[in-house]
């Protein structure tokens, strides 16, 4: 890797001040992620994944360290918009068609009505809901909210993508799915992608990169970068390659557990 | 055919019980009064006799529905089919007048409490400053507040329907604040973080994501609003020396021991009111609908 990475964190800690006393949530995370990289962060709750890809969209503040995104500071990067973020609840706005969801986010950064359009043709055939731009929230399944949710957050091109369990309150067989379309999408951008989850199958399905983090204090257990090839058909999941690395993860998860267990 | 039974049961139900307890309630307080002419006039009453004086009384204590309906009849419809629809013992012509300083009270009320409500969620000082006294000023007893009003004003050269107004507007404007700082504030941290990951400013945040998120309790807070500003417009008409308005009406009534015209007056105030409430539920339905909010 000569390229500089994308998201950087160097000695990262966030501590929050609380009524019971501080609490670690994250604690010396060095991680470099590098451009077209799909890092997957898994862990039980509490170890601060979540907390660790809000640093990097600069919804939180570091306590100490240093995180880098495009070479500049968390909060440059989120001013240049410069990457989408998708929570776990697709969040569209009930009283805006599909179509006017994606839009916002143009709207508000001030595109011209002829790039929001085509934007939201071009994002809503990357993620297969061509025709329901004017179909309201309610009118789609839960998985479809979701897809929209993610055109939305790739309307403006940013070149990263940041996804906090986004297929966590879906079933298993909309979620094997939306795995599938994820990887093609990833596939077609090349987008730098961080992706929060706390399933195993799912991380190992999808990355690159699986970091393994363990809680109190948050940090990061163990760093498995995937020896799978980028075209993965779901059979993949029944390869021994996978079973390996998925192996690895559990242990990993298990090692950063001990204490509790 | 069941559906509108399912629907219109209940209420007929209700309506049939007030009419019941009404005409109980008639009967038990009136029949005092006709005794006391019986007694004097040296007769004795049979049951249906005291049943029919009771109904039929010209001051009576409690006017039967009948009594009341056939006032407001005489004050409204056939004032109409008389060509006399806004003379001054019209129904109507009161009702007017009531009406017009409640609409323009409750507009100036729900403009200040909207105003209000956006300072008060955007300006910490206002909202550790302004919310006490927004409290306290429903604490105080318009009755005695209304009269100040109509006083200070006048002394500054405003009669007529705007000191009314401001009446209303003090008492529709409450509603309004507390029920618009909840929708202002009701998106969630997932929606606030998502305007900021987009680097959304302070204008785009407001009209984009607070002021829509806020319709159900605009909508819930005007209906409020509405039945507050009706009241404080009556209240309103009872200092000025009862000229006009169903205020007025209440008023006079009650000089003269009028007590079918008070009810009649009362009854066209509760009509009045239900049916701008109902206009505003109206609006509500429609809009939430349209904006896929409808519960």
């Amino acid at each position: 890797m000569t390229t500089d990475p994308v998201i950087s964190a160097k000695n990262l800690s966030l501590t929050f001040q609380t009524n019971d006393g501080p609490v670690h949530a994250l604690q010396d995370i060095n991680l470099d992620i590098n451009k077209g990289d799909f890092v997957s962060f898994i862990g039980p709750s509490g170890c601060g994944k979540t907390t660790f890809l809000r640093v990097m969209a600069d919804l939180e503040k570091p306590t100490a360290g240093e995180i880098t995104v495009n070479g500049v500071s968390a909060e440059e990067a989120r001013k240049a918009r410069a990457y989408g973020y998708v929570f776990q609840h697709a969040g569209l706005y009930p009283w805006r068609t599909i179509g006017g969801n994606i839009r916002l986010p143009l709207e508000i950064m001030g595109a011209d009505k002829a790039t929001q359009d085509q934007s939201v043709q071009e994002v809503l055939e990357l993620v297969h809901l061509e025709g329901f731009e004017n179909k309201f929230p309610w009118q789609l399944s839960g998985g479809m909210q979701q897809r929209a949710s993610i055109a939305r957050a790739l309307a403006f091109h940013a070149d990263i993508l940041l996804m906090d369990e986004p297929f966590g309150a879906l079933d298993e067989i909309v979620r094997d799915h939306l795995n599938e379309q994820l990887l093609e999408l990833w596939a077609r951008t090349n987008k730098t992608i961080g992706f929060v989850t706390h399933s195993i199958p799912e991380a190992v399905y999808l990355s690159t990169k699986i970091v393994v983090m363990s809680p109190r204090p948050g940090r990061t257990a163990d760093v498995t970068e995937s020896t799978l090839p980028k075209e993965r058909p779901l059979d993949i999941r029944d390869s021994e390659e996978f079973i390996k690395i998925a192996h690895r993860v559990r242990d990993g998860l298990r090692a950063g557990h001990e204490d509790d267990a | 055919m069941r559906g509108f039974w399912y629907r219109i049961g209940p209420v007929i139900t209700v309506v049939i019980a007030i009419f019941v307890l009404w005409y109980a309630g008639a009967v038990a307080l009136n029949s005092a009064w006709a005794y006391d002419k019986a007694k004097r006039a040296g007769v004795e009453l049979t049951t249906s006799e005291l049943i029919a004086d009771t109904m039929s009384q010209k001051k009576p204590k409690l006017p039967p529905p009948h009594q009341v309906g056939a006032e407001i009849w005489k004050t409204t419809g056939d004032m109409v089919l008389r060509g006399k629809a806004f003379s001054k013992r019209s129904l109507l012509y009161h009702s007017w007048i009531t009406l017009s300083s409640t609409l323009l009270g409750f507009v100036l009320g729900t403009a200040l409490g909207i105003g209000l409500a956006v300072g008060i969620v955007y300006n910490r000082t206002m909202d550790m400053s302004i919310m006490p006294w927004v409290i306290a000023s429903q604490t105080i007893p318009i009755l005695a507040i209304a009269p100040m009003i109509i006083v200070v004003l006048n002394a500054i050269g405003i009669s007529g329907l705007l000191p009314k107004a401001v009446i209303s507007m003090y008492l529709s404007f409450f509603p309004v604040v507390v029920g618009m700082v909840k929708g202002l504030r009701s998106p969630d941290h997932m929606q606030l973080d998502q305007m900021k990951t987009w680097n959304a400013n302070g204008n785009q945040e407001f009209w984009k994501l607070r002021l829509p998120s806020s319709m159900p309790y605009l909508f819930t807070s005007l209906k409020v609003a509405m039945a507050a500003s009706l009241v404080g417009a009556i209240v309103g008409e009872l200092p000025t020396g009862a000229v006009a308005g169903l205020g007025a009406r209440l008023l006079g009534g009650s000089y003269y021991g009028q007590t079918i015209q008070i009810w009649s007056a009362l009854l066209t105030a509760a009509a009045l009111a239900a049916a701008l409430v109902g206009i505003i539920g109206w609006i509500q339905t429609r809009v939430l609908k349209r904006m896929g909010m409808a519960q």
